[in-house]
């Protein structure tokens, strides 16, 4: 029986050369590359998570814009397993950026990317950006009220792009407004053109490892010279060397293992990001906000100066690529440790403290307006009559409390102003009032007599407690405050 | 097998002038035609896929009401539904703007895309602004930036009011190509 089996399989192989087709997961390898190296194949076992989950979910999902918002929904709410299938998307997308970026970190730090890997680099950097294409489309594809509206900001996005930015907003939105056409263009980009591209260079990018051999693990005072790399690098694997499988690869199964099971969990018991309304541009009550990805992005096109913004929402992204890019074209030889080289752990820092200090800007966005602030409870305000009342109630009217926060309650666009008192007089308040400032409107020409004075009136009860006394706000009468 | 397919891929050493041209020729015919083939799929599919982007915005009217729909000084969101959508838009066919009846035959459309990055902006009736959720872009109720990072005033569609009817240009997204 053995025998059958035996010369079936050899026949197999002849025909179909399934030996030389994988004899690449046994070419040798550095043996100290260990627990470092596996992002790579992290970053690929997401990338395969995607790839069949995409392809279970393509079997419900009608990329009309007519029609997918409800396909989502049954995908969720109804189809056996498609709650866990959206689940299992969405986390393996974030899963795939999160290793991607442990992998370029890990190259980076490592000096992985210098002769004779420089391509590899590039092609990594490549993937790195399709990648976030891939994040940004597939939440297109979720197609409620804040994908349809974050086509708009994407439109407006490329709109600033120098002669042909209004061209490229039309082909962001498909025409000349979301429509009809919106949506299957996306879905046409997300499912063929970027994974048909993200295939290639996975391809290319695979391949390149294979040519060049995994990097060994960098030694200090042993700097990488493109005369005598390449024997060098020979003789350490005839020394040292080991097969990658099953050798080396027994760590990438066990890492990847644990991330599918993280993937799985979160998807089950966490479950996809929930829709939101339906994809209707009418409905003008919306908020749109990007993906966690893309929140830090988000957070940097609030904070930046508005004279620069233009320049910064084309030029940075472009910038970063190509630094990116070229990097291992300035410096593909040298000393690899990390230990030699400071400037490369201050630039992995450097990148993680501000992606990081972005996402969290981004997340928390102190700088939209709370549409949600409730007036101002009977307790904050300290009366429940006259003018001081009455300006409590026009400050939540009038939009003040959308940017300013009083103890506590609505928006954090504007400086906090529970003890505006202790810092400006009353003329002060109403000159700023009327007149406006820096990201504050004039409110002069839209109020009404006496709107002004029980404006500043409240504002005036906004003290600090002092020690020993009963807090302003709770003993302001009305009367006080009236003869301000 | 490998070696046969080796060798029958490797040039003869004597190769006659004849040989070569022909050689050249037939690599050049190969180019060609492949070159052709290309450009015989590539051509329509390029086209198919960039063409509607070469289409000229539309110019339709399109009726929102009455004039007498609207009170005078007032500002609501209105919805307008493109006259000739894709049978499949769905609810993506219909566009959101800001009406205001400024006088009786009078009217004003504003975007209600933020001029910033496109974000809809909400239209706050007590204090006679329009603000937007995003970046907090703030903009007076004539449309000129109050505050924040807007680069420019608020968009407005043309309006008129034809046979007892309010109508409108057809609502695209304004882009705001100002850096």
């Amino acid at each position: 029986m053995i025998k059958i089996f035996k010369t079936i399989w050899k026949w197999l192989d002849d025909r179909l050369g399934i030996s030389v087709l994988i004899s690449p997961a046994l070419h040798i390898a550095p043996q100290d590359a260990k627990w470092w190296y596996v992002f790579g194949s992290a970053t690929l076992c997401a990338f395969i998570i995607q790839v069949a989950s995409g392809v279970a979910l393509a079997f419900s999902y009608i990329p009309s814009s007519s029609q997918a918002y409800e396909t989502l929904q049954f995908i969720t709410n109804v189809a056996p397993f498609g709650r866990f299938l959206r689940g299992l998307h969405y986390y393996g997308a974030s899963a795939m950026v999160l290793m991607i970026g442990a992998h370029m970190a890990q190259t980076f730090l490592f000096g992985a990317y210098k002769f004779p890997r420089e391509m590899t680099w590039t092609t990594g950097i490549l993937l790195l950006t399709f990648t976030l294409g891939m994040g940004f489309t597939g939440q297109l594809l979720r197609w409620d009220s804040t994908a349809a509206w974050s086509v708009v900001v994407a439109a407006e996005q490329a709109g600033r792009v120098p002669l042909i930015g209004n061209w490229l907003a039309q082909v962001i939105l498909g025409g000349t407004s979301i429509g009809g056409a919106t949506l299957s263009r996306f879905f046409a980009i997300h499912v063929f053109v970027l994974p048909g591209i993200m295939f290639a260079f996975i391809g290319l990018h695979l391949w390149l490892v294979m040519r060049h051999g995994i990097s060994e693990p960098p030694v200090a005072d042993k700097p990488v010279d493109p005369k005598t790399y390449r024997a060098e690098y020979e003789e350490l694997l005839k020394k040292s060397g080991k097969p990658f499988w099953p050798d080396l690869a027994w760590r990438d199964v066990v890492v990847t293992t644990g991330l599918v099971i993280a993937i799985a969990l979160a998807a089950f018991f966490v479950g996809p990001p929930a829709l939101d309304r339906p994809p209707d541009p009418s409905v003008l009550a919306a908020d749109p906000r990007p993906d966690w990805y893309l929140l830090w992005y988000f957070g940097l096109l609030s904070l930046i100066p508005e004279r620069i913004e233009g320049y910064v929402m084309i030029g940075f992204p472009i910038l970063i690529g190509l630094c990116l890019l070229f990097v291992p074209i300035w410096n593909h030889k040298g000393e690899r440790a990390a230990s030699r080289r400071p400037w490369a752990i201050a630039s992995v820092c450097l990148a993680v403290i501000m992606i990081g200090a972005l996402w969290w800007e981004g997340d928390h966005s102190p700088w939209s307006p709370n549409f949600d602030a409730q007036p101002l409870s009977e307790k904050v305000v300290g009366a429940i009559s006259g003018p001081v009342f009455t300006g409590a109630k026009l400050f939540h009217d009038k939009g003040c409390l959308n940017c300013h926060l009083i103890q506590g309650d609505g928006g954090r666009r504007g400086p906090e102003l529970t003890y505006i008192a202790d810092k400006l007089t009353r003329d002060n308040l109403v000159i700023r009032i009327v007149n406006g400032g820096t990201n504050m409107p004039a409110f002069g020409p839209s109020l009404k007599p006496g709107e002004l004075d029980a404006l500043v009136a409240f504002l005036e009860t906004r003290k600090r407690p002092v020690p020993g006394e009963k807090q302003a706000n709770q003993t302001a009468s009305s009367s006080t405050s009236a003869t301000k | 097998m490998n070696t046969s397919l080796t060798e029958s891929s490797t040039a003869p050493s004597a190769e006659t002038p004849e040989e070569i041209s022909r050689r050249r020729f037939v690599e050049k015919l190969s180019i060609g035609l492949i070159g052709l083939c290309s450009a015989i799929v590539g051509v329509p599919l390029v086209g198919f896929i960039l063409a509607p982007f070469f289409r000229k915005p539309p110019e339709n009217w399109v009726t929102i009401g009455k004039p007498d729909d609207f009170e005078l000084g007032k500002t609501v969101a209105v919805t307008v539904t493109d006259p000739s959508p894709l049978p499949w838009a769905g609810v993506t066919a219909k566009s959101g703007v800001w009406l205001r009846r400024v006088s009786a035959d009078n009217f004003i459309a504003f975007s209600a895309n933020c001029t910033h990055l496109g974000c809809p902006v909400r239209w706050l009736p007590d204090a006679d602004l329009f603000m937007c959720p995003c970046h907090g872009g703030v903009y007076y109720s004539d449309g000129k930036v109050a505050a924040g990072p807007p680069p420019l005033p608020l968009f407005r569609y043309d309006v008129r009011v034809e046979n007892g009817e309010v109508q409108m240009k057809q609502a695209i997204v304004p882009i705001s190509t100002a850096l």
